[in-house]
């Protein structure tokens, strides 16, 4: 029963992180997008326009939930949870300090990188059961370019894990040292930018691309459905920023104690700012631009950055 | 160059041209019959006209006049081809051949008057839909939604 | 609302396997058609393999409308046409009419109009190029784009009060003299201007991607632009040197030093630089132009409102921002026009579509969609 109560208090504490968090994303990203624009964002609601963002998933909520007649209804509605699920729980194996992850498992990396990438076959569902031309090819896309982008991402993990010597994201804070950061450096760039693709944001965001194929994948979609598709974008925006700032860069570990938390939140803050602050500046790649990218010049690099840091682990 | 110099120039290369060759409003043009369209339009390309800017027709009535409006690039300077086809049987030749500018420009032309290019490869409708009935810029054009406006001014 | 097109069809490949085409009917409502055009896109994976524009959704009959009304009451249908450069289509109307009736134009008008034309040369222009940067994703070269268009409209609205549809060139001159000041600010426009051209300039062109997206894509040959009546950007971006305002000069045009640039690939890249660096000549054409202005009447005196011209006709054409405009006006006589004809450079430019776009993705296709920068309510008409 315990373990029951406890799996409900850590599921409605885990739901509002990730609500939180995303509220933050979406708030982070008008904001700056504004001034980036040399606008302000949004003011108006609340302090700083903070709560632009629950009003907002406020209308979402109440908006009318179409299904369009040609779609298969049942898929399409099922789709964004696809989507959904995934991303959330990647964020379960995340070390929010040195010591606790809300899932301690000794396959986390694996989970990490494996689970979220499940949201490709949410996006292909939403994109294939809309029988719309652009959500199709939107699908498609999606489906494409997440399979391109796992191979760079997953070998610019391993490099971590070889150094740790262990999958477990603990043990990786644990055995964490500061000459790793010049050492394993091009490969977080590796990982910051398959990261940007696996979440479909510019300048990777062709299954959406909005002046080519409308919205993507999610075309159809309208009211709350659509929102869930939006704030899986932001939930793995602030997953994929989390980890990086955890387990790659080490960021709990510069500072010790609680400290050494506020340093890792703040960082994985400057790592999504500097998302939001890319997309807001670069045009889109085409497809096979971004395909190149992955297979020609991501994957190669993470390659000799996995040797690099094969050779240097016997010398420990 | 001027449209005295033009008028010399075409007068040497294609006498046979010479005598179809007015100047109105300070622009040369050459009035030409529907078996010479295609021809007259050749020969001009190969004078210089590089560039044809214009096709359109007016509705003179009895018939239709068609008008190109050919511009040079070497010689800096433009002119008219006109051309006239009866009103019960307007066809004209498509300048297809010569430049593919014409491929859109006859469309309209043949949307908005009705007059067919012999050898245009895709001719069809452009700004109308497919099922319009009839041709608006003709004079003779009704419409029950189209607004006259009184003749007071 | 997508109409319903036959949505898929076998196809057979080189190699013999049996693909699918797909019909990808973009717009006629759509990010990237900038207005409303229908482009019926057949698609072999992400290829393009046939692009057909269909057009016509925003024709008003704008030609009919015309030999309905007095010469006068034209000149504001024409601002309807190109609702981006509005100026121009009232000169170059207002230019045949002059022609046609004989009427002469003071030089001050004269001056005017070339300075407002060139600053409509850059709004337009700004507004092609943050359009089709935004084609390409970034959204906030859109956006500083649309801010200098801005200035640009705030002078306009200063001068004749209108942001849009100007109505300020008219037959024997234009409608209002420059309010004072205008000139300085005018200078102060141009200078800061130049500074965001080059900003813009690095922004976008200097981008990596966005040279990648662009460089070679659409590319069309000088001789193709000048047998498929191209005109404007979209033929000096492939090395044909051909401008109006230089080669065929009107107005007070040959009084200016200015030059025309020309691209040398012919593809998107080009084009839009092409366009970026025609907003530094308009530039120096508006400074020239309102240091040499002279003082004197805006309007010629004694003009009836009835303008009535003897039979005739009268062709005349100005360099828009997207290429030579051209009216034709033919009068029979009485207060009203026979028929008037725009020759409209976007529906020429607009007509390379399906020849440039063809085997490039569909990315491309909206890329050289914004690259010949029509405007539909001048395609249309």
């Amino acid at each position: 029963m315990s373990g029951f109560l406890g799996g409900l208090v850590f599921g409605l504490a885990g739901g509002i992180t990730i609500a939180l968090g995303t509220i933050m994303g979406v708030w982070a990203e008008r904001k700056i997008s504004g001034r980036v624009q040399m606008r302000l964002g949004p003011q108006e609601q609340g302090p700083f326009g903070l709560l632009q963002v629950p009003a907002d998933t406020l209308k979402m909520m109440l908006k009318e939930d179409i299904t369009p007649r040609n779609a298969d209804a049942r898929v399409f509605r099922f789709a964004p949870y696809v989507v959904f699920v995934p991303v959330a729980m990647g964020l379960v194996v995340i070390p929010f300090a040195v010591g606790w992850a809300p899932l301690d498992t000794s396959i986390g990396i694996l989970f990490f990188l494996a689970v979220p990438s499940l949201s490709s076959i949410g996006m292909l569902l939403g994109g294939w059961s809309s029988r719309n031309t652009y959500a199709t090819l939107g699908g498609m896309r999606a489906a494409a370019q997440m399979i391109s982008y796992e191979l760079p991402r997953t070998l610019s993990v391993l490099s971590i894990v070889l150094l740790a010597g262990s999958l477990r994201p603990l043990d990786v804070l644990d055995a964490w040292r500061v000459w790793w950061l010049p050492l394993i450096f091009v490969g977080f760039i590796v990982y910051y930018i398959s990261s940007v693709a696996e979440l479909n944001r510019g300048p990777f965001d062709i299954p959406e691309a909005e002046s080519e194929l409308v919205a993507g994948y999610f075309a159809d979609y309208s009211g709350i459905r659509w929102g869930i598709f939006m704030m899986s974008e932001y939930g793995g925006l602030v997953a994929a920023s989390l980890f990086g700032s955890a387990v790659f860069l080490g960021a709990t570990r510069w500072l010790p104690g609680a400290l050494g938390v506020i340093v890792f939140v703040l960082v994985a803050a400057l790592i999504a700012s500097s998302m939001i602050w890319i997309k807001w500046t670069f045009p889109r790649m085409r497809p096979d631009q971004l395909m190149r990218t992955a297979w020609k010049v991501l994957t190669p690099i993470a390659l000799v950055q996995l040797a690099v840091v094969g050779v240097v682990v016997p010398w420990l | 160059m001027n449209i005295d110099e033009l008028r010399e120039h075409l007068c040497k290369e294609h006498p046979d041209l010479c005598p179809l060759f007015s100047i109105e409003f300070g622009d040369g043009v050459l009035l030409v019959d529907r078996g010479r369209l295609f021809d007259a339009a050749a020969d001009l390309k190969e004078l210089g006209f590089d560039r044809l800017g214009m096709v359109t027709a007016v509705d003179r009535d009895e018939e239709f006049e068609l008008v190109y409006r050919l511009t040079s690039r070497a010689m800096s300077c433009g002119m008219f081809l006109k051309c006239r086809v009866p009103r019960e049987n307007p066809r004209g030749r498509s300048l297809v051949p010569l430049w593919p500018a014409a491929l859109w420009q006859e469309r309209e032309v043949y949307d908005l008057f009705g007059i067919e290019f012999e050898g245009h490869p895709d001719l069809r409708r452009i700004l109308l839909p497919e099922d319009w009935d009839g041709h608006p810029l003709r004079k003779d054009y009704a419409d029950d939604r189209m607004i006259r406006r009184p003749d007071y001014i | 609302m997508t109409m319903e097109v036959e949505s898929r069809r076998e196809v057979s490949g080189e190699d013999d396997l049996a693909r699918q085409e797909l019909v990808v009917n973009v717009g006629p409502s759509h990010p990237s058609t900038h207005g409303v055009c229908r482009v019926i896109v057949h698609v072999d994976g992400e290829v393009v393999t046939k692009a057909e524009p269909v057009i016509g959704y925003l024709h008003r009959g704008i030609e009919k409308m015309c030999e309905n009304r007095t010469y006068l009451q034209v000149v504001p249908l024409t601002d309807r046409l190109d609702y981006v450069g509005s100026m121009y289509a009232n000169w170059a109307y207002c230019r045949a009419v002059e022609r046609l009736a004989s009427i002469r134009v003071p030089e001050r008008a004269e001056y005017l109009r070339v300075i407002v034309c060139e600053m409509q040369r850059i709004a337009s222009h700004m507004m092609a190029l943050g359009s089709s940067a935004a084609d390409t994703g970034a959204a906030s070269m859109f956006i500083y784009a649309f801010d200098e268009r801005e200035r640009i409209v705030e002078l306009f609205e200063e001068l004749c009060g209108a942001r849009l549809t100007y109505n300020y060139v008219r037959p024997g001159g234009v409608s209002f003299d420059a309010p004072e000041g205008w000139t300085d600010r005018l200078k102060d426009f141009t200078n800061n201007h130049r500074t965001a051209l080059s900003e813009m300039d690095r922004l976008f062109f200097g981008n990596v991607i966005a040279r990648g997206r662009m460089k070679g894509i659409g590319v069309l040959s000088a001789e193709d632009a000048v047998s498929w009546g191209a005109s404007g950007p979209v033929a000096r971006g492939s090395g044909v040197n051909w401008d109006l305002r230089k080669h065929d000069s009107y107005s007070v045009y040959p009084r200016f030093d200015f030059d025309v640039p020309t691209g040398s690939n012919g593809d998107a890249y080009d084009r839009g630089r092409c366009r970026l660096f025609e907003c530094y000549e308009s530039c120096r054409i508006i400074e020239q132009a309102a240091a040499q202005m002279p003082e004197g009447p805006v309007k010629t005196d004694g003009l009836s409102r009835l303008i009535s011209p003897r039979p005739g006709d009268a062709y005349d054409h100005i360099e828009s921002a997207r290429g030579s405009l051209g009216v034709y006006v033919v009068s029979e006589g009485g207060p009203r026009p026979y028929r008037v004809k725009f020759r409209s450079p976007a529906f020429c430019n607009l007509a390379l579509l399906p020849m440039l776009a063809e085997g490039h993705t569909l990315s491309d296709l909206v890329v050289v969609l914004g690259s010949l920068d029509p405007v539909f309510g001048e395609v249309d008409r």
